[in-house]
C-alpha cells in the first residue's frame, strides 16, 4: 500500500515542480517580454533606455526559467518532451528565434549608433513574436495534438487553431500589463505617466482574451466543458473565475494609485489565476487526452536522483535571484552598465 | 534531402555555432574574476580598466551563447524525438542538472557581474566574477559528461522497445572518455581566450595605445598560452589513445587506417576514398602513428576495414578536421614558444612582426575548436549513441519541409548575428580599455590619443587647467 502511494505520489510532486517552474517562467520572462511589447510605444528613446535599464541585469536569469522547463520536461516527463516538442516545430523555431533577437537586442542596442532603430524593432518584435508563439502553442495544447503509437503522427501545421491565435493575442496583452505594472514599479516621471495609461489598453485585452479563451475553449473542446461544468465542479471551481473578476476591477481602479509595486503584484495573481484555470482544464494529462503524467513520467532511479537536486538547488537559485532583483532594487536610473560605451568614464 | 539529413545539418549548424561562445566565456570569465580579484587586492587602475574592457567583450559573447544554446534545449525534442524517447531516463537529468547547478548560477551572477560594479563592495564583485566563471566550467562539465555518454555508454541498459533505464549514476556520469573530454575542451577553451586576449593587445600595442593595459595582458595571456599550448597536445595524446580503445573506428578514420596494422604509418596527408576503402596520393611516415599511438615500434591498430562501410563514418571530414586541429594547435605552440623566447630576450613588447603574427592567430583557436567537434561528432556517425543507436532511427516525426524552413532561417539569422557581433565586438576590442590612469609625461607625443589632443587643441582649455590629474 505504501509503495502504490509512493508510486502515486511522486509523478505528482514532479507535476508539481513542473507547473512551479512553468509559473515562475511566465511571470519572470512575462515582465521582461511585457516590457519588450511596450517598447516601441513608448514616447521617447529615454523612455526606452529607462525601460532596458530597468530589466538588463535580470532578463537572462528569467529566461533561463525556459531552459529549466524544457529539461524538466525530458528528464522527468519525456512522453511531454518527444511527443509535443515536434508537434509544436513551428512555434517552438519562430520563438527561438524571436528570442534570438530579443536577447542580443540588449547588447547590440546600446552598442548602436546609427542603426539603434534597427536593435528597437528587434527588441520590440522579437518580444510580440516569441510571447505570441507561446500562445499559439498553448491554444494548440488545450485543443490536443494527434497521437499515433505514443508518438506525435500530424502535420507541421496540425498545431494552427482559432483558440491558439486568441491565446497569443492574450498572452501579449498579458505580458504586456505585467511589463506595465514592472514599469510603474520601477520607473518615475514620464516613463511611469506612460506604463500607466498603457496598462489599461492591456488590462482589457487581457480580460477580453481571457474570457473568450475560456468561452471558446468550454465550447469547442467538449472535455474541458464536462471537466467545468460538471457538478459539484461547478461549486467548487466558481472561485476561480469570481476571484479573476475581483482582480481585474482591483487592477482597473489601482493604475493611477500608488507607485509601487500593486498593478505588478495584482497582474502576476491574474496571471496565477488563469494558470490554475488551465491546470484545471487539462488535469491529469501530459499530452491532453493521450498521456496522462503518470504515463509519460520517466523511471524512479531518474526521478530520485533528479529529485535530490530539485530539492537542494532550487531553493538555493531562487534565494539568490531574489537578492539579484535585491541588488538592483528601487527605481531604475539609467547609466551605462557594462554593454556600454561610456563605461569607466 | 529527407528530414534526418536536414535535421543532422541544422544541429550540427546551430551546435557549431553555439560552441563559439562557451569558448569564448569560458576562458573570458575566469580572466575578467582573475582581473577582479587583482583590482581587489592591489588598488592598481590597470587591472581595473583592463577588467572593464574585456567584461564588455564578455558579455557580448554570454550573450550570444544564452541565446544560442537555449535552442539547442529545444532542438533535442523538436528534431530528435526517438533519440529523446530512448535516452531522457538517462540525459534527461543530466541536462536538468546543468540548468540548476550552472545556467542558474551564471544568470542569478551575471547582473552583479556585468552591472553591479558600484552597487556592492570589491569583493563581492570579485564572489560574483567568480560564481559565473563556475557556472560555465559547471556547464561544461555535465554536457561533456552527456556528450561523452553517447561516445563511450555505460552504466544504463536498453529494453526491449529501446528505452534506456539507468543502473550506476556514477557510471553513467563518469565514463570512459569524459575525463579526456573534459580536459581537452576546458583547455581548448582557455588557449583560445589566452590567444583572443593576446591578439587583441598586440593590436593596442602594434597602434601604440593603451600601453600599460595592453602589455600586461599581452604578458599574462602569453604566460598562459605557454603553460597551455604544450599542455593540449599532450591532453590531445591521452584523449586519442582513450578513442583507439573505446571508438577505434573513429581513431581510424582520423588516422585515414584502412588495413588493421602492426606498427601503422603515420599519413601526413591523402584522400580518403570511401568507395575504394583505401588512400589515394597519401604521404606516409613509417611507424610514425604506432609510436605516438601505442608508445611502441610495433604495436597493433585496428583498421577502418575492421567494421562494414555501413558501419563507418564518412572517413574524409573526420581525417581533415583532424588534422586541421592538429595543425592548428602546432601553429598556437610555435606562437606561444616565440613569445617566451621575445620575452627573455626582452623584446616582448616591441617586435611589431610578433605582434602582427600575435593577431592573425586570435581566431585559430575558434576554428580548431570546430574542427575537434567536428572530429569527435562525425567520428561517431553512423551512430548517436556509439554501438547502440543509430542517428538514422533517431528522429523526430517532422516534415523536411518545416526543418527546411527552420534550416534556411537559422542560416539567415546566425550569419546575422555573427555579423553584428563582429562589428560591435570588433569596435569594443579596437577601440580599446579606456585609460583612467594619469598620464604619464615620460613621452610626450608618443601616444596617439595625446598626439590627438595637442594637434586638435593647442592651446589649453581653462577646463584642462583645473583637472586634478593633469595639473
Amino acid at each position: 500500500m505504501t509503495e502504490l502511494l509512493q508510486a502515486d505520489t511522486v509523478p505528482l510532486v514532479f507535476a508539481a515542480v513542473a507547473v512551479f517552474c512553468v509559473t515562475v517562467y511566465v511571470l519572470a520572462d512575462g515582465l521582461d517580454l511585457g516590457v519588450g511589447i511596450l517598447f516601441l510605444a513608448a514616447p521617447r528613446d529615454a523612455d526606452r533606455d529607462l525601460m532596458m535599464t530597468s530589466i538588463e541585469p535580470v532578463w537572462d536569469g528569467n529566461e533561463t526559467w525556459l531552459v529549466m522547463g524544457g529539461t524538466l520536461l525530458f528528464a522527468a516527463f519525456p512522453a511531454g518532451y518527444y511527443i509535443l516538442l515536434p508537434a509544436f516545430y513551428l512555434p517552438i523555431m519562430f520563438m527561438l528565434f524571436a528570442l534570438i533577437f530579443r536577447g542580443v537586442a540588449f547588447g547590440f542596442r546600446l552598442q548602436a549608433t546609427r542603426f539603434r532603430l534597427v536593435w528597437d524593432i528587434a527588441f520590440f518584435a522579437g518580444s510580440v513574436l516569441a510571447t505570441f508563439c507561446q500562445g499559439l502553442i498553448l491554444g494548440g495544447l488545450i485543443n490536443g495534438v494527434p497521437v499515433e503509437n505514443g508518438m506525435f503522427s500530424g502535420g507541421p501545421f496540425s498545431f494552427l487553431s482559432l483558440l491558439g491565435v486568441l491565446c497569443g493575442a492574450g498572452l501579449v496583452g498579458g505580458y504586456a500589463l505585467i511589463g506595465a505594472g514592472w514599469l510603474i514599479w520601477k520607473t518615475d516621471g514620464a516613463t511611469q505617466v506612460f506604463a500607466r495609461e498603457i496598462a489599461h489598453a492591456a488590462l482589457i485585452l487581457t480580460a477580453a482574451m481571457m474570457a473568450l479563451v475560456s468561452a471558446w475553449s468550454a465550447w469547442s473542446v467538449p472535455e474541458v466543458a464536462a471537466r467545468w461544468f460538471a457538478f459539484p465542479n461547478l461549486a467548487l471551481l466558481a472561485p476561480v473565475p469570481l476571484v479573476t473578476l475581483a482582480v481585474i476591477v482591483a487592477l482597473w481602479r489601482g493604475i493611477w494609485e500608488g507607485a509601487q509595486a500593486r498593478t505588478f503584484l495584482l497582474a502576476l495573481a491574474l496571471f496565477a489565476l488563469g494558470l490554475i484555470g488551465l491546470i484545471v482544464s487539462l488535469w491529469p494529462y501530459l499530452v491532453p487526452r493521450h498521456v496522462t503524467v503518470w504515463d509519460g513520467m520517466s523511471d524512479p532511479q531518474s526521478l530520485a536522483f533528479l529529485a535530490v537536486g530539485v530539492a537542494v538547488i532550487i531553493p538555493i537559485v531562487l534565494a539568490y535571484q531574489a537578492h539579484a532583483y535585491w541588488v538592483f532594487r528601487g527605481k531604475t536610473v539609467h547609466e551605462h552598465g557594462a554593454y556600454g560605451r561610456h563605461a569607466g568614464s | 534531402m529527407d528530414a534526418v539529413a536536414l535535421s543532422r545539418l541544422q544541429f550540427a549548424f546551430t551546435i557549431g555555432f553555439h560552441i563559439l561562445w562557451p569558448t569564448l566565456t569560458i576562458g573570458t570569465a575566469w580572466f575578467v574574476t582573475v582581473l577582479s580579484a587583482l583590482w581587489w587586492r592591489t588598488g592598481n587602475t590597470v587591472y581595473r580598466d583592463l577588467m572593464r574592457f574585456w567584461m564588455r567583450l564578455f558579455a557580448l559573447g554570454f550573450g550570444m551563447g544564452v541565446v544560442t544554446g537555449i535552442v539547442l534545449s529545444y532542438e533535442i525534442g523538436t528534431n530528435w524525438a526517438g533519440f529523446s524517447r530512448s535516452v531522457a531516463n538517462v540525459l534527461g537529468p543530466l541536462f536538468a542538472y546543468e540548468t540548476m547547478t550552472a545556467f542558474f548560477l551564471e544568470a542569478g551572477f551575471i547582473g552583479i557581474m556585468l552591472f553591479g560594479e558600484g552597487r556592492v563592495s570589491k569583493g563581492a564583485h570579485v564572489f560574483a566574477c567568480l560564481m559565473v566563471a563556475m557556472g560555465a566550467l559547471i556547464s561544461s562539465t555535465w554536457i561533456i559528461a552527456a556528450n561523452s555518454w553517447m561516445q563511450t555508454p555505460a552504466g544504463a541498459v536498453a529494453d526491449a522497445q529501446g528505452i534506456y533505464h539507468v543502473v550506476s549514476w556514477w557510471d553513467v556520469i563518469f565514463t570512459a572518455s569524459f575525463p579526456y573530454r573534459l580536459a581537452h575542451m576546458v583547455c581548448a577553451s582557455f588557449l583560445t581566450c589566452s590567444f583572443v586576449i593576446a591578439g587583441v593587445s598586440a593590436f593596442h600595442l602594434w597602434r601604440g595605445q593603451h600601453v600599460a593595459a595592453s602589455r600586461t595582458g599581452f604578458s599574462m595571456a602569453l604566460w598562459l598560452a605557454l603553460v597551455l599550448a604544450p599542455l593540449q597536445i599532450v591532453i590531445g595524446d591521452m584523449h586519442g589513445r582513450n578513442t583507439m580503445v573505446e571508438q577505434p573506428t573513429k581513431l581510424a578514420a582520423m588516422e585515414g587506417l584502412w588495413e588493421t596494422t602492426k606498427g601503422p604509418a603515420m599519413t601526413v596527408i591523402a584522400w580518403p576514398d570511401m568507395a575504394a576503402q583505401k588512400n589515394l596520393y597519401a604521404i606516409d611516415i613509417p611507424h610514425l602513428a604506432s609510436l605516438y599511438l601505442t608508445h611502441s615500434w610495433d604495436g597493433q591498430v585496428q583498421g577502418l576495414k575492421a567494421v562494414p562501410p555501413a558501419d563507418q563514418p564518412y572517413v574524409p571530414v573526420v581525417f581533415f578536421a583532424f588534422r586541421i586541429m592538429a595543425g592548428i594547435g602546432v601553429v598556437l605552440l610555435a606562437t606561444a614558444i616565440t613569445g617566451f623566447v621575445l620575452r627573455l630576450r626582452g623584446k616582448l613588447f616591441t617586435a611589431r612582426w610578433f605582434q602582427i603574427l600575435t593577431m592573425a592567430t586570435t581566431p585559430l583557436g575558434f576554428l580548431a575548436v570546430l574542427a575537434g567537434w567536428t572530429v569527435t561528432e562525425a567520428g561517431r556517425q553512423p551512430w548517436i549513441i556509439y554501438g547502440a543507436l543509430r542517428t538514422a532511427d533517431a528522429a523526430a516525426p517532422v516534415a523536411a519541409g518545416a526543418v527546411t524552413t527552420s534550416l534556411l532561417i537559422f542560416f539567415a539569422v546566425y550569419n546575422v548575428l555573427l555579423l553584428a557581433f563582429v562589428w560591435f565586438a570588433g569596435r569594443v576590442a579596437l577601440k580599446g580599455p579606456i585609460d583612467t590612469s594619469p598620464p604619464t609625461r615620460e613621452h610626450p607625443g608618443m601616444e596617439r590619443s595625446t598626439l590627438g589632443a595637442f594637434t586638435t587643441s593647442p592651446v589649453p582649455s581653462p577646463a584642462r587647467g583645473t583637472d586634478p590629474a593633469r595639473a
